[in-house]
């Protein structure tokens, strides 16, 4: 089917029932999942857990085996590429390795989204690129290759094409990896400012326990193939069960002791 | 087998099962793509700008393979037909043998195996690199069509250059092989020139550049293919890059073949 009608009231994501196996290794069983519009969510969780797949399955790049994925309220189950396009424009993805197009330029990259949309004023294009490279403090590096720029300068060029296509919901995987502390406040402090600004709903997939407590509105924690936890910053410190508290130590002894 | 480990009868049989398997999946996943890739070459926009850097690249940087490989190919057979010609005192025939070969098979054949060898597997590498740092998973999150993007125009450019980069080598192979009759055989160059245009019709060289639209085809979506398929980071984009090369120049081998069969029967070429 390829009708796409967004609701934008509901809930920005919804899965429900999701069931993924690559080969004997299963992923989920079973996982549930809404994500609130407006909020900022962190995942946590250990290495292979699926963090990243749920990420690429919400913006219907990989397949899943049974169950339900709905973003802003469309289903995606059984959904043509061609109307997974429409979907898509309204969610933005800062990848894990930043994935920026190596043969573009950093403006060519940004402008990469607004040309798919069919915005062809050249100006307005330089307009964007400026101000939301400005956005992650990247002013000036428009000419500047992919190959040239350093880990913590790539992730922050493709937060700068994640946003700028002015999308509702944005999914970071694992987006301070590589940043300096300076360049992780940075990032934190844009994440909240999309939210408070324009009301941008945002999924951050991170290890970096200090980056999740300071910028998440609720924290889920993903293991045995489905959520585990899911609450406020608090209630997460205070979780009661065993492989959050555990995961909480071990990323952060001090933190992991007071909770 | 108590030990869990394969047995090793089974595995045998099963072993071209296996590849059997293996080969019909490969061959399906190339027929999804060709249909894919012409479909959207002609939905919305073709992409022109995309189209004309690949014929830079696929064309421009592979003229010198495709000539240095024409040229010393004839110059070599030249050399060969001219000696072996001259014990039955049919030396004379040589423009027209050169002429003739290098026109229906060695020109077409040559180019497709060292072009394709080239183009394949920089396709394959560029894509599969693409495939393994999200950058593909990128352009769909941003909402382009990967086949679009990657596909159309590679297939597209290499479908039209190399019958392009195929007349070129003919030419520059029988300009070759003449400066070789004049210098090695005593033969004028205008004479064996001559004696291979007079030998080739026009129906023996649009065989050949026919053969190579098909060659061009075959080159492109089976190396947009292994890279849009390549897993495992560094080690993955070699093994799509050498597939790329194995399959691409048995099946260029192997069709050659059967596209010179049909070109016989429907009495384009005697």
């Amino acid at each position: 089917m390829d009708s796409v009608a967004p609701d934008r009231d509901g809930p920005a994501v919804e899965i429900r029932g999701l069931h993924k196996a690559f080969g004997s290794k299963r992923i989920y069983e079973g996982l549930d999942f809404t994500l609130r519009r407006g909020e900022i969510l962190t995942i946590l969780g250990g290495s292979g857990t699926g963090k990243s797949v749920m990420l690429k399955m919400m913006l219907g790049l990989m397949d899943w085996d049974q169950g339900s994925v709905k973003v802003n309220g469309v289903e995606l189950t059984g959904l043509t590429e061609h109307a997974m396009v429409k979907v898509r424009r309204d969610v933005g993805m800062v990848f894990q390795q930043a994935a920026l197009f190596d043969s573009l330029t950093v403006y060519e990259n940004i402008a990469f989204p607004l040309r798919e949309r069919d915005i062809r004023d050249e100006e307005r294009i330089r307009d964007r690129v400026a101000e939301v490279l400005a956005e992650v403090d990247m002013a000036g590096s428009e000419q500047m290759m992919p190959a040239d720029l350093s880990g913590g300068m790539r992730k922050r060029v493709a937060t700068a094409r994640a946003i700028a296509g002015a999308p509702g919901i944005i999914l970071y995987d694992e987006p301070t990896t590589g940043l300096d502390p300076i360049n992780v406040r940075r990032l934190i402090e844009l994440i909240g400012k999309l939210r408070k600004r324009v009301g941008v709903t945002s999924i951050v997939v991170t290890h970096d326990l200090e980056a999740a407590f300071m910028v998440s509105d609720r924290i889920a924690f993903l293991g045995q193939r489905r959520i585990l936890d899911i609450g406020t910053v608090a209630e997460i410190r205070n979780s009661k069960i065993d492989e959050v508290r555990e995961f909480l130590f071990a990323m952060d002894p001090v933190e992991g002791a007071q909770s | 087998m108590r030990s869990g480990a394969p047995d090793p009868i089974k595995a045998v049989i099963l072993a071209p099962e296996q590849r059997v398997r293996r080969w019909l999946m490969l061959l399906g996943e190339i027929g999804i793509l060709s249909g894919q890739t012409f479909a959207r070459a002609f939905r919305g926009k073709f992409g022109f700008r995309a189209f004309v850097d690949q014929i830079e690249t696929i064309g421009m940087r592979s003229m010198s393979i495709a000539v240095l490989t024409a040229v010393f190919s004839t110059m070599v057979m030249t050399l060969q037909f001219s000696s072996q010609l001259a014990r039955f005192g049919a030396k004379q025939w040589v423009g027209n043998v050169v002429g003739l070969t290098l026109a229906r098979e060695l020109g077409p054949v040559l180019t497709a195996l060292m072009v394709g060898g080239r183009v394949g597997a920089g396709i394959a590498a560029e894509i599969g690199s693409m495939n393994v740092t999200e950058q593909v998973d990128a352009l769909r999150a941003l909402g382009a069509d990967p086949v679009k993007k990657l596909v159309v125009p590679r297939v597209f450019a290499t479908m039209l250059v190399l019958p392009l980069m195929t007349a070129f080598a003919v030419v520059t192979g029988v300009l070759g092989g003449a400066l070789i009759a004049s210098l090695e055989g005593d033969m004028k160059m205008s004479y064996f020139y001559n004696a291979a245009l007079r030998a080739t019709t026009m129906a023996d060289f649009l065989s050949g550049l026919f053969k190579t639209l098909f060659f061009g085809f075959n080159i492109a979506i089976v190396a947009c293919r292994n890279g849009l398929h390549t897993r495992g980071g560094t080690v993955g984009v070699g093994q799509a890059t050498t597939s790329t090369v194995v399959v691409t120049s048995v099946t260029t081998l192997i069709s050659d073949f059967f596209l010179t069969k049909l070109a016989m029967v429907l009495g384009w070429i005697q």
